[in-house]
């Protein structure tokens, strides 16, 4: 409770009440009283966020907060909310991010600067709530409400390409979404009307509908990560999107459709997902090596990130899929240390895109003599991209593939190799970017950071070197959630 | 059975008749400047309606006239959205008929006639009546769509319309009379017992219900019936527009209840399987060629044919589920119908009709607020919560996927990402684009607040929609489980 009012509700509320809020200041001639207000907003958002932290009982795996109310008693609709070890997290990480994006648009953005900073308010409320939702409809309600801000940020605020590449954002996640609201809807009768996930869990469901079942959200879950082969969207709508639009897209929105398999697809159709296990290992690791491959042999430095988003999400699903606590913490661990370190690397993109207006790595050299202090900062996120011991990144993909080999060693072997093209790629780029002569007048008029900027990379620094030296506080808390998942995945849900 | 009992039930559309007649009376004796006291009195005269409809409502199903006429639960919640739904209509179109000079009196009494037939549509028990009340709606509509004499395209619309609407009547009367002929009734429920007591011609039955079927197509617009829709849609004013294509869609929901399920309930298997055919055929064609249009009042026009497409997808699946969920469909549908076309007419001016694509560009830049009006009709037509449209789009599916054709339910649902497609463009014109004209947009205060109202409406109730739902679902329950 927060004076009286339950905590999640107020987690997802606030930022919304305050993007209205800052809607309501209306045009640009009041943008710093609107940068001001987000700025509040944001950071009480990420305040009441901390209770969840500090009350959390890492002993328990059942949902904790919960809020239960009805919402629409004819189809026996609640709004239920709750959290256990692997949304919690992921709540504080949005919540956190939020702040960062508020502070990293705070001069870049001029035009309709209270659109921008609402439309980034109202998202964190509604991320937060997709994290939290219970109930399956209520989930549905925000997964979908996700795409119309974030459809606008893109596509208001992006680069010369914005139009395609939000549409096919927007349509593309909508294919997803639609097939796997028929599922459960599907389920919703099964089950004998109730749309609690929790309830889902425990419902028989025959194997060819556990595999239809598993397909439709396969759609909807493995767009939003997204896997190999309905990956297309994601470095258009990087490319595309302002600095602030690809952090959250990086930071969140993929791992939303992680998520999804956690909560829904694997505990709802374990059969399936054990039948299938196959080919989403496969799927996985193309993304790992193939897409690896691709991202070495980009011009374009955000694509070049987002690629590397691609494989390093392959990581996720394959943890995710090979069924043990190594792999499944190291899944999770992977999906916040990838949040903040993609989310790095995009702000540091960000800043030298808003002074050079180039995203091209040919446009720069010899950054460092000219920004020495950003040379460092990002230094230590390329790093840490590459998965380098002592930062985030390597306590996930280290488990991953602990727990792949011991499945089966050639899973693991070709993982690892990620180990290899990731350091290629990144490193490669900041060679060509930061290191060498100054190569042209552009360069040599850069200026260095701002407080401001330095500010937000050194939050992120903290962040990326604290999980890398001492996890255990997070993988703490998914402890008991992640082996109650193991669990509740091995037994067969087949109807005897 | 006493005069006033026969009566009560009809006391609403007594009432109108006799408005109607006093106010095309009144209206001859005002000026050209007085018609806004005929347009006061038309409201008046709503206003009195939904108080005796409240008034005189009964629990229970009440017949008069020798059981063609009957009051029940469903007719008093139709028609109260009927009224509410004419308000908005004369409310938005009050300013647009001023610039043109067509803020006459013909306007508003044929509006009441119009109104009055769907009242009649909605109560009827009868064949009789269902067609009385038909022609009444139709031929009033007729006479709006012409109401611009001098345009030519409105004409157009006006003949073409007739010709069709005149065919499609034609195609009714013929399979009622085969009906007649089959059964020896023309009562809904005594045809309905003709019918499962077994009937001597089944193929006169069966041919009977193919001329119904196509009759009702015609008039719901579905395909391969809609040729006129487009048409008629682009060349009326668009004032006659909105209200072709709103609140008549109530008055069809009910004409198609009263024919299909409660005169031909034992024939269900036939008729739904004709339905799924026309639903399929219009989510498919009507969400494919509302992409390539580039005026509004077209590519609604497909968007309507899309609509009835999928609410007939609750017909299919039948239950008091399936036809809670098409009437929630219909009422839904007409909210976010009168908002997007309200937007049309707020942003034209005198000479200046705001009803292409183009028109919207940059509404963002010139105005704010309405761009988010717009944007949450325009997401609650494409079906995305949290606004209303996704709630009829859910109860639909629910119904189908219930009574096990969740193949159905995959159709539908791949054709509304069809659909997406081109209510997001208008998002992306209004958000994304640079305007065309910066020419003021100047909004009376009565038309604004409506569309906020209506804007906001369709959110509120995306996020309370159950009220509205139980609504529906209970009214269809009192209204088809007691006889």
């Amino acid at each position: 409770m927060i004076f009286g009012l339950p905590v999640i509700s107020v987690t997802i509320w606030l930022p919304i009440l305050f993007g209205i809020l800052v809607l309501a200041t209306g045009d640009d001639k009041n943008a710093p009283l609107a940068r001001m207000l987000a700025l509040v907003g944001s950071v009480l958002g990420f305040l009441v966020t901390l209770p969840l932290y500090s009350g959390f009982d890492i002993s328990t795996s059942s949902m904790q907060f919960v809020e239960n109310h009805d919402w629409i008693t004819r189809f026996n609709i609640h709004y239920n909310l709750g959290v256990d070890g692997i949304s919690m997290l992921f709540i504080m990480l949005n919540s956190f991010f939020t702040v960062i994006v508020v502070l990293a648009g705070w001069k870049v953005i001029e035009k309709r600067v209270a659109q921008y900073m609402a439309a980034f308010l109202v998202m964190s409320g509604i991320v937060n709530g997709v994290f939290a939702a219970l109930d399956a409809i209520l989930f549905y309600v925000f997964w979908e409400a996700m795409l119309i801000p974030m459809f606008i940020i893109i596509g208001v605020w992006g680069g010369p390409n914005r139009i395609y590449a939000t549409m096919k954002f927007f349509l593309y996640t909508l294919l997803g979404s639609l097939l796997m609201l028929v599922a459960l809807i599907y389920l919703y009768n099964l089950s004998g009307g109730s749309f609690d996930i929790l309830v889902f869990h425990q419902v028989a469901i025959p194997m060819s509908a556990q595999i239809l079942i598993f397909i439709a959200f396969f759609f909807a879950f493995a767009v939003k990560v997204p896997m190999f082969p309905v990956h297309t969207w994601l470095p258009d709508a990087h490319v595309e999107a302002p600095t602030g639009g690809s952090v959250v897209l990086a930071a969140l929105m993929l791992k939303v459709g992680a998520y999804g398999f956690l909560r829904f697809s694997m505990p709802i159709t374990p059969d399936a997902s054990h039948k299938l296990a196959g080919v989403m290992i496969a799927l996985s690791l193309i993304a790992i090596v193939y897409i690896g491959l691709v991202a070495l042999m980009q011009s374009d430095m955000k694509k070049l990130v987002a690629y590397s988003s691609i494989s390093h999400m392959g990581f996720v699903t394959l943890g995710l899929f090979i069924f043990n606590a190594y792999g499944m913490e190291g899944a999770l661990l992977q999906m916040l240390s990838h949040g903040f370190v993609a989310g790095a690397l995009f702000l540091c993109i960000g800043v030298l895109y808003d002074r050079m207006h180039s995203r091209q790595i040919a446009d720069y050299g010899g950054v460092v003599n000219k920004m020495p202090v950003f040379a460092a900062f990002f230094m230590l996120f390329a790093m840490a991209n590459s998965g380098l011991p002592g930062t985030s990144a390597f306590v996930g993909e280290f488990m991953v593939i602990m727990g792949a080999i011991k499945v089966n060693f050639w899973y693991a072997f070709a993982a690892s190799t990620t180990l290899i093209f990731g350091a290629a790629y990144t490193l490669w780029m900041y060679k060509r970017v930061i290191f060498g002569a100054v190569t042209n007048h552009h360069v040599a008029e850069l200026t260095d950071l701002n407080a401001r900027e330095v500010l937000i990379m050194s939050i992120l620094a903290i962040c990326v070197l604290g999980m890398g030296v001492y996890p255990l506080p997070f993988s703490d808390i998914l402890h008991a959630s992640v082996n109650d998942l193991l669990v509740h995945v091995a037994h067969s849900k087949l109807p005897i | 059975m006493n005069l006033m009992a026969n009566l009560i039930p009809a006391a609403a559309e007594i009432f109108l008749l006799v408005m109607v007649c006093i106010i095309l009376i009144a209206d001859l004796m005002l000026s050209k400047s007085g018609k806004i006291v005929t347009y006061m009195l038309v409201q008046l005269t709503l206003l009195g309606c939904s108080l005796i409809t409240v008034g005189t409502h009964q629990n229970g199903v009440f017949y008069a006239f020798h059981n063609m006429y009957v009051d029940d639960l469903m007719s008093d919640v139709l028609k109260m959205l009927s009224y509410l739904g004419m308000s908005m209509v004369l409310v938005y179109s009050r300013q647009y008929l001023m610039v043109r000079g067509l803020f006459t009196g013909e306007f508003m009494v044929l509006a009441l006639f119009a109104l009055l037939g769907m009242n009649v549509m909605i109560s009827a028990n009868h064949f009789l009546t269902l067609y009385m009340g038909l022609e009444l709606l139709s031929l009033s509509m007729y006479a709006m769509v012409a109401l611009q004499r001098d345009s030519a395209i409105a004409t157009e619309a006006a003949m073409k319309y007739f010709v069709l609407g005149a065919l499609a009547s034609g195609l009714l009367l013929y399979g009622m009379s085969m009906l007649y002929g089959a059964t020896g009734t023309l009562e809904l429920a005594a045809m309905s017992d003709a019918i499962s007591n077994g009937v001597q011609n089944k193929s006169l039955l069966a041919f009977g219900l193919v001329f119904i079927v196509s009759g009702l197509s015609f008039k719901l617009g579905v395909v391969p019936f809609h040729m006129w829709v487009p048409d008629v849609y682009h060349g009326a004013p668009t004032a006659v527009t909105m209200l072709i294509g709103s609140v008549p869609k109530l008055a069809a929901f009910a004409f198609v209840m009263r024919i299909l399920v409660e005169g031909l309930q034992p024939l269900v298997q036939d008729w739904s399987g004709m339905l799924i055919v026309l639903a399929i055929a219009s989510m498919a064609l009507g969400n494919l060629s509302a992409i390539a249009q580039t005026n509004l009042k077209r590519m609604f026009a497909y968007s309507t044919i899309t609509h009835m497409g999928f609410l007939l997808l609750g017909l299919i699946s039948g239950g008091i589920e399936g036809y809670g969920a098409s009437m929630f469909y219909a009422v839904v549908y007409m909210l976010m119908s009168l908002g997007a076309f309200g937007m049309i007419m707020l942003l034209s001016r005198a000479g200046f009709e705001a009803d292409t694509l183009n028109d919207f560009k940059g509404l963002n830049h010139r105005s704010p607020w309405l761009a988010f009006m717009m944007m949450l009709l325009m997401l609650s037509m494409a079906g995305i919560p949290p606004t209303v449209g996704f709630y009829a789009k859910f109860t639909v599916l629910n119904s189908i996927i219930q009574t096990g054709h969740t193949w159905l339910a995959i159709v539908a649902v791949l054709f509304s990402l069809i659909g997406a497609f081109y209510y997001l463009r208008i998002i992306k014109l209004m958000y994304f684009d640079a305007p065309e004209s910066h020419a003021p947009i100047s909004v009376s205060s009565d038309t604004g607040l409506l569309i906020s109202i209506n804007g906001l409406g369709v959110l509120f109730l995306g996020l309370m929609p159950g009220a509205l739902m139980s609504v529906c679902a209970v009214s269809i329950q009192q209204s088809l489980l007691l006889h």
